[in-house]
């Protein structure tokens, strides 16, 4: 995030799309509601469903999946027409302009309506809104991502935060959700296959001349290319790559197309994983290693707003489990790495060393207060709650032009509904955690699929019938939740439940740079199933 | 600067500011004003009068959560007179009731019943009818006990202006007057989303966690300050545990108003946490043996794992390996196994979930 959670209400308009908030990020939901209701803070809900957050929206539109750059750019294109967008900051803080107008052309309001399903008439109610109101933070999270085209949707959304000004002030921002505790932190950290900590680009020598002098290594014992993303890891699975060494993911249930992946995993010569259950992946592993939970153990987590936390150890792990990085480096000593981190402490000691926007940040500093938020470079630093105030981290914002592109693959005669997935208020991804929890497990213990009553009635199914859903891809059989709250034509599966696993259905498209796949659209039939 | 002054409590200066109340003051000196009615993060309500003081020329005792600080102002907290409306206040609401504090999950942790002590309550002065009602058990996390309720509304407000369920409310009048769901459903069947928020402010018994029945008085519970790890949010949570078993999370109150989630959980981050608990945690490694996965020892699989990598690597170069970190670990180990993968395997084969 670009700002932080409690600036909701310090914004005068609020863009909500790609997030079930109440459901996936629940806290943070209760603060848009608090400043819808109590600071008067307009919101604009953009969701083909009525999530929780709908109900409190001036506007909400309820686009077709797979059309968020055109209904994105749509807004835009009716900014500019309008002459609502903030002439002084595209000057002189942006670059670009041209190119990205020239893009804008294709996106009237007639093609919008007609890719997005959303009235051109409501668009423009939401440009004018949107555009008019004061300060605009845009929030949003897999729904926009998790797209073949889901850097175009990032990118329009930071197109629009530009055109309009809404950056390094309280109240605005790009703002991505993250799903996980720590996705942040595993970014930040390097768990990429481009970086190094801090976003430090492994194909600059540079930067990996500075790593191999702390790891005390040869420049040429550097890999110099940017390495694989896990979609494309299980992809070569067989091929380029032969070993894996999985720590806590759960790839047997989370990946796209789960019975190609399947088929791609058998492929490996030898898989680790390390993980505190036995998970569906840890199930066909060749080695299982045992791991200490978050509560078991010490350490720093970075939250969606870049906030470092300390969390503290509150009880003993099973006595027969370790730590993730004492297990790491006992691994790494016997591959002959003699000097390997063997505490938190030293490793922690490394990453101030190494990431400068960490440097800062130091155990006594947010051991017993609420955290620092990076860049944070020296020990006097307070932290930085809002970026890019003044100007840009890059120096001008680059505006993007452009090009729409449908989904990989949408309804049609075989397959005629949409399926989007997501996942549900008291479930948390594969579910290895939360599906062992007897309250969480006890309100809701299985998957359904969420049908519009229309569709349910040309299918004739019931409510709480158990029906047969089918993609080109593989089919499940799950209990129907025939409802008013999903657009016709879409369904909705939650992907938490082995038993009825949505990934068996979605696609493995990916988008061409971030490699990230198109969860949230294809193509399905559902039927009866016969008696 | 906003300028400071002093006040007097109990004819001690102390130095404050403007806007605070002086049940603020008194509590920023630990100095103890009974409340029931008032929280921190629901803030004044005026209802329960416990927290009533004598201002020198003022006419009556005045509530000190709602009663504004000014220069000069001197207060006493615990006069002879005070301390009688206090009773009078506490023994009716242990009269109309059941605060049977033996067998109550809030015992040694209920400011009911630390009013009663302080001011010397052995027994309720009085003797009320009342309707026994009868408990709400239909939630999957939360119990509710109206009969230990003392209708204080921290929970409705918290409810409907902290977490913004908008679920409880007062409903019925008089006598009956009671905390409702939605239009007096279970709470089971209500649109609660069992964020368990109300039990958090509940001053008494009323409002109770059902697997926390039982596990052990607060007292001997241990409080530890750990990061949620269900979602990008971070809350704070305060985790409750005895004997190395989880028992409950609580968000954290301390500087509350700092926190990412103000004191406030989900009911993933509030009931989430028992998998810790679970027989089936792995606790041996396991190596595959003809087919299936058989309990190994540390230093088998450990050295097994090292030495496929390594033969791996020399066949068909580092890049043939990769790994899956994950967005659920620490930074630190993060770290690790990103060192390990570049430092010592030598691949930039590394990612993590944020795509999936």
């Amino acid at each position: 995030m670009t700002n932080s959670m409690q600036e909701a209400e310090n914004s005068d308009v609020i863009l909500i799309t790609g997030t079930n908030t109440t459901w996936n990020h629940p806290v943070f939901g209760g603060m848009i509601k608090k400043a819808v209701m109590q600071k008067g803070v307009k919101l604009i809900v953009v969701d083909p469903r009525d999530i929780g957050l709908a109900k409190y929206a001036d506007i909400h539109m309820k686009q077709n999946p797979g059309s968020d750059n055109a209904w994105l750019m749509g807004l835009q294109h009716i900014i500019v027409k309008n002459n609502w967008h903030n002439k002084e900051f595209v000057e002189e803080k942006t670059e670009g302009w041209e190119e990205y107008l020239q893009s804008l052309e294709f996106y009237t309001p007639k093609k919008v309506e007609e890719l997005s399903g959303i009235p051109k008439e409501q668009l423009y109610e939401a440009a004018k809104l949107y555009a008019t109101s004061g300060r605009g933070a845009a929030y949003y999270a897999m729904g926009i991502t998790q797209h073949s085209h889901g850097v175009d949707n990032v990118m329009a959304i930071s197109n629009l935060q530009m055109i309009l000004g809404n950056f390094g002030l309280p109240g605005t921002g790009v703002n991505p959700l993250r799903g996980q505790n720590n996705v942040q932190g595993a970014c930040d950290m390097g768990g990429l296959p481009n970086v190094f900590t801090a976003y430090q680009p492994v194909v600059n020598e540079d930067a990996r001349k500075k790593f191999a002098e702390a790891w005390d290594k040869k420049l040429e014992e550097m890999d110099d290319k940017v390495g694989q993303t896990v979609t494309t890891m299980v992809k070569n699975a067989g091929d380029s790559i032969k070993a894996l060494y999985i720590v806590g993911e759960n790839p047997m249930m989370s990946d796209p197309n789960q019975n190609h992946a399947r088929k791609q995993m058998d492929k490996l010569d030898f898989i680790v994983v390390q993980d505190i259950f036995l998970t569906e992946t840890a199930a066909i592993a060749d080695v299982v290693l045992p791991a200490f939970a978050f509560a078991e153990k010490y350490g720093t987590f970075t939250n969606t707003e870049r906030r470092v936390q300390f969390s503290n150890k509150a009880l003993d792990g099973p006595a027969g489990a370790k730590s993730d990085n004492e297990i790491i480096a006992a691994i790494a000593r016997r591959m002959g790495c003699t000097d390997f981190p063997e505490t938190v402490e030293d490793l922690y000691a490394e990453i101030r060393e190494l990431t400068p926007s960490y440097a800062g940040v130091s155990y006594e500093r947010i051991k017993d207060s609420t955290g620092l938020r990076w860049p944070c470079p020296t020990e006097e630093h307070p932290g930085t709650p809002i970026l890019h105030v003044g100007k840009f981290a890059r120096g001008k914002g680059l505006l993007k032009a452009i090009e729409y592109r449908p989904p990989a693959e949408y309804a049609d005669e075989d397959y005629p509904l949409v399926l989007t997935t997501g996942r549900l208020l008291q479930h948390y991804h594969t579910g290895s955690m939360t599906r062992r929890s007897k309250v969480l497990e006890g309100i809701v213990s299985s998957g359904m699929i969420e049908l519009n009553v229309a569709d349910a009635e040309h299918l004739k199914v019931i409510n709480g019938e158990k029906v047969k859903v089918s993609s080109r891809r593989g089919s499940i059989e799950i209990t129907a939740l025939v409802t008013d709250k999903i657009k016709e034509g879409i369904v909705f599966i939650p992907f938490h439940f082995v038993e009825s696993a949505a990934n068996i259905l979605t696609n493995d498209a990916l988008d061409p740079v971030a490699k990230i796949p198109e969860y949230k659209v294809c193509a399905v039939k559902v039927e009866k199933i016969a008696e | 600067m906003e300028s400071t002054f002093k006040i007097y409590i109990n004819g001690k200066a102390l130095e404050t500011s403007a806007g605070k109340t002086v049940l603020d003051v008194a509590r920023e000196h630990d100095i103890y004003i009974p409340t029931l009615c008032h929280h921190p993060r629901t803030g004044k309500a005026g209802k329960c009068r416990a927290c009533l003081v004598e201002v020198e020329g003022l006419r009556g005792l005045k509530e000190s959560c709602a009663l504004e600080v000014r220069d000069g102002m001197s207060v006493k907290t615990h006069t002879e007179q005070i301390q009688e409306v206090r009773k009078m206040i506490v023994e009716l609401l242990l009269s109309n009731g059941e605060h049977n504090c033996i067998a109550c999950e809030k015992n040694g942790h209920c400011e009911l019943q630390d009013m009663a002590y302080h001011l010397g309550i052995e027994r309720p002065g009085y003797l009320l009818d009342y309707e026994r009602i009868t408990l709400d058990e239909s939630s999957e996390g939360i119990i509710r006990d109206a009969n230990k309720c003392i209708e204080c509304g921290r929970c409705i407000k918290s409810c409907n202006n902290n977490v913004m369920h908008e679920v409880l409310d007062f409903g019925w009048r008089s006598d009956h007057m009671r905390v409702i769901c939605d239009d007096d459903k279970p709470m089971g069947e209500s649109t609660c989303v069992q964020c368990g928020e109300c039990v958090q402010v509940c001053p008494v018994g009323a409002l109770t966690f059902r697997y926390a029945k039982g596990k052990g008085p607060y007292w001997e519970l241990d409080k530890t300050k750990v990061i949620c790890t269900y979602c990008g949010v971070g809350c704070s949570i305060d985790m409750f545990t005895k004997d190395n078993k989880f028992v409950y999370s609580l968000g954290t109150e301390e500087n509350w108003q700092d926190q990412t989630n103000k004191g406030m959980l989900c009911v993933k981050g509030r009931f989430g946490f028992d998998f810790l608990n679970r027989e089936d945690r792995l606790d041996t490694p396991l190596i595959r043996k003809n087919g299936k996965l058989e309990k190994a020892g540390w230093d088998e699989a450990l050295d097994l794992v090292a030495s496929r990598f390594t033969d791996i690597k020399a066949e068909h170069g580092p890049g043939s390996i990769g790994f899956f970190t994950s967005a659920r670990i620490s930074n630190e180990e993060n770290y690790a196994l990103m060192r390990f993968a570049r430092g010592v395997v030598g691949t930039n084969n590394i990612d993590h979930c944020a795509r999936l």
